[in-house]
């Protein structure tokens, strides 16, 4: 009679303790790491190779998305502004909604499924195959040679990224608005020269990507590095970081967008 | 040696690519370039309402962008609104009996300061007030005296 609410109760109770305890091994993670990281930064090398991986690899899906992102963005536009007889002001709609949520946001999700998962991924399988146990045996702390350069790159890489997103997002806008739908191209960036703010809109947007990239590899590294060293364990990781950073990132932009532009 | 080569090229392109769209974002989507150089100098207008009216608003002559409202304030004594206009110095052309007047571009857009030159010889300094201006067109009044005048229609019929 009482054995299916036990059960329950002791499932519930289970879940409500891993995840209790994920998060104190994740804050013991990030102790340990930043005092690693200081010390990478003396090898750039390492850093370089990541951002190769983290960003230049990345560079195809970002290009691409925002040239889209831009374009839907300039036919949806449109067609409500010319309701309104205001069809001018196209370029400020693409380019503020990019600028300000956009951008960061979809550069911080691709970036997660593109470059998280792979971080992931491969300290999964370094921890797995025993590489990262064999570094320490040799007195070499895989934290300062492994997480930390790939750290910093993602650290690096989410603004430039973000910067680019928003860049051929505009254009995009551009292409469809000026070049197919007759927006006046004078029109179109004189009117987001006129009412984009750089300290409150591009700014902003900056500081969102940087906080995006932090959190984005800060879980995917702590996935990587703490997954049960099997072949399931791994993907279960690679599987776990995509979608918490997602959740991570779309609930810190509602509390940043909230605290940066007092609506 | 030869793949590391071509890697570190693919990186260095991405840094610059990336910090590229930084600047074109800043110089060119911002208006961090049609800011006055902080060189301009600041010409008062007092105005009875100004409407919606904000600091940064463009102040226009002939449609073209001279300067910025650089503050809004309220004259304690007239009760009236006294702007701070914020002129580029390479504009030092107005005559000293020109007007000022808060206008709305297109039916929502937001409102700016459009000058109308006079025809004195004297230039407007530093410092100096324009004493002809006319306030924004505030749209409850501006219904208001239309109601009035079709009611007082209506009473002479």
């Amino acid at each position: 009679m009482m054995r299916p609410v036990l059960n329950v109760l002791a499932h519930l109770g289970r879940a409500v303790l891993d995840a209790l305890a994920r998060m104190g091994r994740w804050f013991v993670f990030m102790l340990a790491l930043f005092p690693a990281l200081p010390a990478s930064l003396l090898r750039p090398r390492l850093i370089v190779d990541q951002l190769y991986q983290v960003g230049v690899l990345s560079l195809q899906i970002i290009l691409v998305a925002g040239t889209f992102v831009g374009m839907v963005l300039g036919l949806q536009g449109y067609s409500i502004l010319a309701t309104y007889g205001s069809a001018e002001s196209l370029g400020v709609v693409v380019a503020l909604s990019l600028v300000r949520e956009l951008g960061p946001v979809l550069t911080a999700l691709l970036f997660a499924g593109r470059a998280g998962s792979a971080l992931t991924a491969e300290l999964g399988l370094m921890k797995s195959t025993e590489q990262l146990a064999g570094m320490e045996m040799m007195a070499v702390d895989p934290l300062k040679r492994v997480v930390a350069p790939r750290f910093w790159a993602g650290v690096m890489a989410m603004p430039l990224l973000a910067a680019l997103f928003s860049l051929v997002g505009v254009l995009g806008g551009f292409a469809i608005g000026v070049g197919l739908l007759g927006v006046d191209a004078g029109s179109y960036w004189s009117q987001i020269q006129s009412q984009v703010d750089f300290r409150e809109d591009i700014v902003n947007g900056i500081i969102k990507s940087i906080v995006f990239g932090v959190v984005a590899v800060w879980i995917a590294l702590y996935e990587g590095y703490d997954c049960l060293p099997t072949a399931e364990g791994v993907s279960r990781a690679t599987t776990r970081t995509v979608v918490n950073t997602s959740l991570a990132v779309l609930g810190l932009d509602f509390i940043m967008t909230a605290l940066m532009f007092n609506v | 040696m030869q793949e590391n080569n071509m890697r570190d090229i693919w990186v260095g392109l991405f840094v610059a690519l990336g910090i590229a769209a930084l600047t074109l974002l800043s110089l060119n989507v911002s208006n961090l370039l049609s800011l006055p150089s902080g060189q301009g100098y600041v010409v008062m207008a007092e105005f009875d309402n100004i409407g919606g009216l904000k600091v940064r608003a463009p102040i226009k002559l002939s449609g073209v962008v001279v300067g910025r409202v650089e503050n809004i304030s309220i004259d304690p004594h007239s009760f009236r609104a006294v702007v701070g206009m914020n002129i580029e110095s390479k504009y030092t052309i107005f005559p000293k009996d020109s007007s000022a007047a808060i206008y709305t571009s297109g039916l929502l857009g937001e409102q700016y300061i459009g000058i109308s030159p006079g025809a004195e010889d004297t230039v407007l300094q530093s410092g100096d007030r324009i004493a002809l201006t006319q306030s924004a067109i505030v749209l409850e009044t501006l219904i208001s005296q239309f109601l009035f005048n079709k009611a007082a229609e209506g009473d002479k019929k």
